[in-house]
């Protein structure tokens, strides 16, 4: 009897040993992450995974789960059925609606020692601008980017402009952008001077830059308070419908951003506002010259950050949160950090990762990958509030109305105001 | 209880046990849905009444998706299913190609409603894109559809009668074909005209069809999204926002789970009305044979 008990204890044991196992270390993560730009990164992000397996026995399964909001959707599903993964990227601005949903863990939580938090004072300030709430720390940057101009050298040669000398002001923009017009006999237009995102998902974004440019930021830290109204924000909105309206420089109406590149590859566009995670795509496709500058200003350039961060969810078990966040170390080191600047044209996200020689050899090839870095300084933070997709749909409706003509800036920004603040009304501690 | 009895619910029970876990309960969930707020981090929602609603009825989005919807339908519905016809009528004949010009009007339904959407799109393009080239041959401007409120709904009901009719057309077909040619013959006796044999012989016999048709374009109106989402995400201005996609907004954007219940459940009861008027008013003064 004694033995056969025994023996049922061992081998309960040798059963249970792998359970025991996978409480103290982790052998798969799941990561979803959206591809948001042209190119093969679906590659990239592979191999990533596979260094990362090789180097620490952890097996990282990277899904492609869409564009930005459909990837927050798959992920928000899945964690509500209780199957999500561990990690994900998703946009920096989501942070706020992310906690109203508490899916999120903070990195406090999962635990910082003295080397992580020099690790995270390593990333730009300006990348950082979407990660911090009640004293924590939601997110670590990974494939950032600012809005920039890119620019038809060959249009600027034929309009008589200084292809070397980007405009830095607005004055100057819509002098630049009415003389890169083109019409044919007819009157019709055969080249657009510039042109700007207007759709649902990317009108905040385009208008953050524009607001930051009257000198206006568009929301409190806290998430909870917007200033569509204020003076400076209803200034930057004529001054893009200005461009339509006044200036006849880019369409009437609303441009959609899967069409921007397009526009300018084909030479439509001569002038438009993207994201820097374009700049391989263009440099890949295009038939010209073209050149990159940082976005003018009402008096001097400004522009506004975006991309996507690294956030890390709360159903994962603390080994599992460990191990991710070990991902999200190792995959900002410099040197893999440079990598994937390199192969995407997002901006790396440290000072450190432009000291490698990598990246010094290759700006020196490739000069327009280093343009948007130096704008980060005059770079804010994207719109991110509390329910943040309603409020971006309040702000995107009153955008698009006042650019199809039926409401002037004053009425739109009045108008997004008055239910941005409905929005945000159960979101104010007085 | 009679044996006949238990065995009639027994082979009904399959049927029965899919119809209710994947149709009724989840109407049904959605409705007691509908009744209380939407769930934050983990608290229960609590029980708000007839609120959802009120709140819905203050929405001027969801008036204008209603609008929109309502002029979709309107449109789609008519305009495919007089098209299926004539293109059923035109390809039932003998033509010297007749099974590609079948083919190709039925193309256009075996395609992904995200694919028709993307093809589209490419058709839409401003300035360079397929209509505003073809425009310019005649010296016309620049058009921008989809961007345009006056144009961007026409140019989803476009896009939804384009990829329905062929599927409609072959429906019309197969009842066309079952036709006996002995009426036609008959009719050639009777010295009746081309039109008066269409109208009163043809027509009627094709009205089960019709209804068939019809029950299948008033669902599609509401049902498909699709090229909603891929074209122009309901913008601009709301322009485009159909009733499904405020639904599909509301809950998987907004994760307001409360707002997108009382939609469906609007959406559910005007498609019963619908159903309720097709089949008993409609239905029945049909004649089957």
């Amino acid at each position: 009897m004694i033995r056969r008990r025994n023996l049922l204890a061992v081998s309960a044991g040798i059963l249970a040993a792998p359970a025991i196992l996978r409480a103290q270390s982790v052998q798969k993560l799941t990561f979803y992450y959206p591809i948001a730009v042209g190119g093969p990164l679906q590659a990239v992000i592979d191999g990533y995974c596979k260094a990362f397996q090789q180097e620490t026995g952890i097996a990282v399964e990277a899904v492609y789960a869409g564009a930005y909001g459909e990837t927050l959707i798959k992920a928000m599903t899945a964690i509500r059925a209780g199957a999500g993964p561990q990690f994900a990227v998703l946009l920096a601005a989501e942070m706020h609606s992310l906690q109203d949903q508490d899916i999120l863990v903070s990195l406090d939580e999962i635990g910082l020692d003295a080397d992580a938090r020099k690790w995270l004072d390593g990333f730009y300030p300006a990348f950082m601008a979407n990660s911090h709430a009640d004293g924590r720390t939601w997110s670590v940057p990974f494939q950032r980017s600012t809005a920039i101009f890119y620019y038809n050298k060959s249009a600027f040669a034929e309009a008589g402009l200084d292809p070397e000398a980007f405009p830095t002001t607005w004055a100057g923009l819509a002098e630049a952008a009415v003389k890169l017009t083109k019409r044919d006999a007819s009157g019709r237009v055969t080249r657009w001077g510039i042109k700007l995102a207007g759709d649902l998902g990317n009108a905040q974004w385009t208008f953050g830059a524009l607001a930051n440019q009257a000198g206006q930021r568009l929301m409190n830290e806290a998430g909870s308070e917007v200033y569509f109204n204020q003076p400076k924000t209803i200034e930057a909105m004529s001054f893009w419908r200005g461009l339509a309206l006044e200036h006849h420089a880019t369409p009437d109406g609303v441009s959609n951003w899967p069409q921007l590149s397009p526009d300018f590859l084909e030479g439509n566009a001569a002038i438009i506002q993207h994201t820097t995670g374009n700049l391989t795509n263009v440099r890949d496709k295009a038939q010209f010259p073209f050149g990159v500058a940082g976005l003018a200003g009402k008096t001097s350039p400004r522009t506004v950050v975006g991309g996507g961060n690294l956030y890390f969810f709360k159903n994962a078990s603390p080994a599992e949160r460990q191990a991710s966040l070990r991902f999200a170390r190792w995959v900002s080191e410099p040197e893999r950090a440079a990598d994937w600047s390199m192969r995407t044209g997002y901006i790396a996200t440290s000072p450190a990762a432009y000291d490698t020689q990598t990246m010094k050899a290759f700006i020196e090839r490739v000069p327009t990958a280093n343009v948007a870095r130096t704008f980060l300084p005059v770079a804010t933070g994207e719109l991110s509030v509390h329910e943040n997709q309603r409020v971006y749909k309040a702000l995107t409706d009153n955008i698009q109305a006042c650019l199809n003509g039926s409401k002037t800036a004053a009425q739109a920004m009045a108008d997004a105001q008055g239910e941005a603040d409905r929005i945000l009304k159960p979101y104010r501690r007085v | 209880m009679r044996r006949e009895t238990i065995h009639a619910w027994l082979l009904l029970l399959p049927a029965l046990v899919l119809l209710v876990a994947f149709t009724h309960w989840p109407a049904v969930a959605t409705l007691i849905d509908s009744l209380y707020a939407t769930p934050r981090g983990g608290r229960a929602a609590p029980f708000v009444g007839i609120g959802n609603y009120t709140d819905l009825l203050d929405d001027p989005v969801f008036w204008q998706a209603l609008r929109n919807n309502a002029w979709y339908a309107l449109a789609t519905i008519p305009v495919s299913i007089v098209l299926a016809l004539l293109m059923a009528l035109a390809v039932n004949q003998a033509l010297p190609g007749r099974a590609m010009l079948r083919m190709a009007y039925f193309l256009p339904t075996m395609l992904p409603m995200i694919a028709v959407a993307n093809i589209w799109l490419f058709f839409y393009t401003p300035d360079y894109g397929l209509f505003d080239r073809i425009l310019a041959w005649f010296g016309g401007g620049r058009h921008n559809w989809l961007g345009d409120p006056a144009t961007a709904l026409p140019s989803m009901i476009a896009v939804a009668v384009w990829k329905e009719t062929g599927f409609f057309m072959i429906f019309y077909l197969a009842a066309l074909q079952t036709m006996p040619s002995d009426l036609r013959e008959a009719a050639a006796l009777e010295g009746s005209s081309r039109w008066n044999y269409f109208r009163r012989v043809i027509l009627p016999l094709l009205m089960p069809t019709t209804l068939f048709v019809l029950v299948n374009a008033v669902i599609n109106a509401f049902r498909v999204i699709d090229h909603v989402v891929v074209m122009t995400h309901g913008g601009p201005d709301n322009a485009t926002t159909l009733l499904l996609y405020y639904v599909y907004e509301a809950g998987f954007r907004f994760w307001d789970t409360a707002t997108a219940a009382t939609a469906t459940v609007v959406l559910l009861g005007i498609m019963a009305l619908t159903a309720a008027f097709q089949f008993g008013v409609l239905g029945r003064r049909i004649h089957y044979r």
